[in-house]
């Protein structure tokens, strides 16, 4: 049988999804070591060799792949002020799949320039100034990164009155030139920026993470693994030319280190007469919270939500969560099917991790008291009525109580603020293919859509 | 087009938005770039955007006569945030009752502001002083 091949090169996993293009269906997975320290390879061939044992007759027609390893894409930004063009620097990053380890802001003192040095990113997205607005400090952020050691590749998008002279001071390093993710004051234009960290990613951070190795097998076609979700959650939102998609949704893909929020949606106000405040929103926006993973980083998800919050949510005592907490600490690849007390545990990490993820990633209303009545004002997205929710990731795929997992990313009418989703209906990716998928539709997009659409399947409808 | 940028907007709580909408209109066509941040604008916006955008003055509206209370301390927040110098106007409604004119521009001219209008001020006249003020040349 012909094959495409779709690889997921994780931290821990390599991950390995066959589809057979004429019948359009998942023809296996499998799942191996990742080998990163030695030959990625090894771990690639062990995963192949783990679904040939599964079907005999696989002959590979094409390979596409993503990849996580060695940290993803490890990247800082860089703007001005913290709400207008660092933050814009953020969500351009975040759209092209990276893991943003800080976002600068202002002129960078001594320290943060050392900082930046101790990050080692893969890329720096150097920001500031909308275009003809201040030039002064995206200067002097460019003469410190000019005197860094660091020779990640740096992508300029700032003031475009001074984008030349930026890069003049920066000759020494890698740089790349686009246009600016504030061109004006509350205009965001974040594509430039993110075709350019795709490019970087190709050209050199494939290389440098020995992904290289395998480069030849695969198609070409190499892309962060946060990036093929979301290409995954756009196609299955919006369709293709052919086929329609299943409207507006929201992606939750809870991870032992993050938890990730997608949403395909405008955001605009689902009521009249509401004010709308801040940066316009991305149709296609990305949020990571670094604190809430349910593995290496369980110590702060309970540390942020409290522990109060857990124990709402399950049956277990302090000492237990204590226990089970520290378990993790030193076994963060733990997992088992016959701990009642551990199976609860994870439900309540993952159930908090969806519910504060998802507050974060949605809009706020307030009310605003005037000598003339109400006002209301938003900002951020308001996700009200979207009605698609799709969970991934490991911890919301394997949980026995995913779909309570899921309902946490509803509106809460105690949190009447949090404009979450009033109703709909709620999908488990439970064949763990979202991230295969982004990468089909890179090439064959009706194909990949077909299989979403068949293979994630709905778990509950909340009216 | 004279390469001067202003940011424009209605302070505090006041959502006052067609005022603000002729304001907009007019000092556009009077050639000057204007960052309008519509109504509801808090004292940070106005400095966030004036820094960023690299503005030269910074024009407040302000009409429900709460005007005092909003506007106090703005001049202050710029000195601290590096724009101290930057022009700062103010025009409207801008205080409760019947007080004279006088007193209140007085009361701005005070609080560091460097032109105050009364209600009822035609864009024209603010236009022509920006441009004084500016050195811009017709």
């Amino acid at each position: 049988m012909e094959a495409v091949l779709l690889i997921d090169f994780g931290s821990t996993y390599t991950k390995v999804t066959a589809v057979d293009l004429e019948n359009k269906a998942i023809i296996g997975t499998s799942k191996a070591f990742t080998t990163i320290e030695s030959d990625i390879c090894e771990g690639l061939d062990n995963a192949l060799d783990n679904l040939k044992s599964k079907c005999s007759d696989l002959t590979v027609k094409e390979m596409f792949a993503c990849s996580s390893a060695a940290g993803g894409l490890r990247m800082v930004a860089i703007g001005l002020v913290p709400d207008l063009t660092a933050e814009a620097a953020k969500r351009a990053a975040l759209s092209a799949g990276a893991k943003v380890m800080k976002v600068f802001s202002y002129e960078l003192n001594e320290s943060e320039a050392e900082e930046i040095d101790d990050i080692r990113p893969d890329i720096i997205l150097l920001t500031g100034g909308t275009d003809g607005g201040n030039r002064e400090v995206i200067l002097h952020n460019a003469k410190m990164l000019a005197s860094l050691k660091t020779t990640a590749p740096i992508i300029i998008a700032g003031n475009k009155s001074v984008q030349e002279k930026v890069a003049d001071i920066l000759c020494e390093k890698e740089i790349t030139i686009c246009e600016n993710v504030m061109p004006e004051l509350d205009v965001l234009n974040i594509e430039s920026a993110r075709l350019a960290i795709r490019e970087v990613f190709l050209k050199r951070i494939v290389y440098a993470k020995g992904l290289s190795k395998v480069n030849k097998l695969i198609e070409g076609i190499i892309m962060p693994t946060p990036s093929a979700v979301l290409k995954a959650a756009k196609l299955l939102g919006e369709g293709t030319d052919n086929q329609k998609g299943i409207g507006e949704l929201i992606v939750a893909d809870v991870g032992g280190a993050t938890t990730d929020i997608h949403s395909i949606a405008k955001g605009l106000p689902s009521k009249g007469g509401v004010l709308l405040k801040g940066l316009p929103e991305p149709f296609v926006k990305r949020t990571v919270e670094g604190d809430l993973g349910v593995r290496y980083s369980a110590d702060a998800l309970v540390g942020s939500c409290g522990v109060e919050e857990l124990l709402k949510r399950i049956d277990l005592d302090k000492s237990q969560i204590e226990e089970y907490q520290q378990l993790i600490k030193r076994n963060p690849g733990f997992i088992t099917d016959d701990d009642e007390i551990f199976e609860k545990f994870d439900f309540g990490l993952a159930a908090l991790a969806v519910k504060n993820a998802v507050d974060r990633h949605v809009g706020r209303i307030e009310t605003h008291y005037t000598p003339f009545g109400a006002t209301y004002v938003q900002t951020g997205k308001d996700l009200t009525t979207v009605r698609n929710i799709i969970g991934t990731g490991g911890p919301i795929i394997n949980c026995k109580r995913a779909k309570d997992v899921l309902k946490e990313s509803l509106f809460d009418p105690v949190e009447p603020s949090i404009l979450k989703p009033m109703r709909g209906k709620i999908f488990i990716d439970s064949k763990y293919i979202f991230a295969a998928m982004g990468l089909l539709a890179v090439k064959y997009p009706d194909i990949a859509l077909t299989i979403m659409k068949k293979d994630i399947k709905l778990i509950l409808e909340v009216n | 087009m004279n390469n001067k940028k202003i940011v424009l907007g209605v302070i505090g709580a006041d959502v006052h938005a067609v005022g603000n909408k002729i304001l907009a209109y007019a000092f556009d066509n009077a050639g000057f770039q204007v960052i309008n941040l519509g109504v509801m604008v808090s004292q940070e916006e106005y400095i966030k955007a004036a820094i960023e955008t690299g503005a030269d003055a910074i024009l407040v509206s302000s009409l429900y006569g709460h005007g005092e209370l909003d506007c106090r301390g703005l001049r202050e927040k710029c000195e601290e945030s590096g724009i101290g110098d930057i022009l700062l106007y103010v025009g409207g409604n801008l205080v409760v009752g019947k007080t004279p004119f006088e007193e209140v521009k007085k009361k701005f001219i005070d609080m560091g502001f460097n032109r105050v209008y009364p209600p009822g001020t035609l864009p024209d006249v603010s236009i022509r002083d920006l441009k004084n003020d500016l050195g811009v040349i017709d």
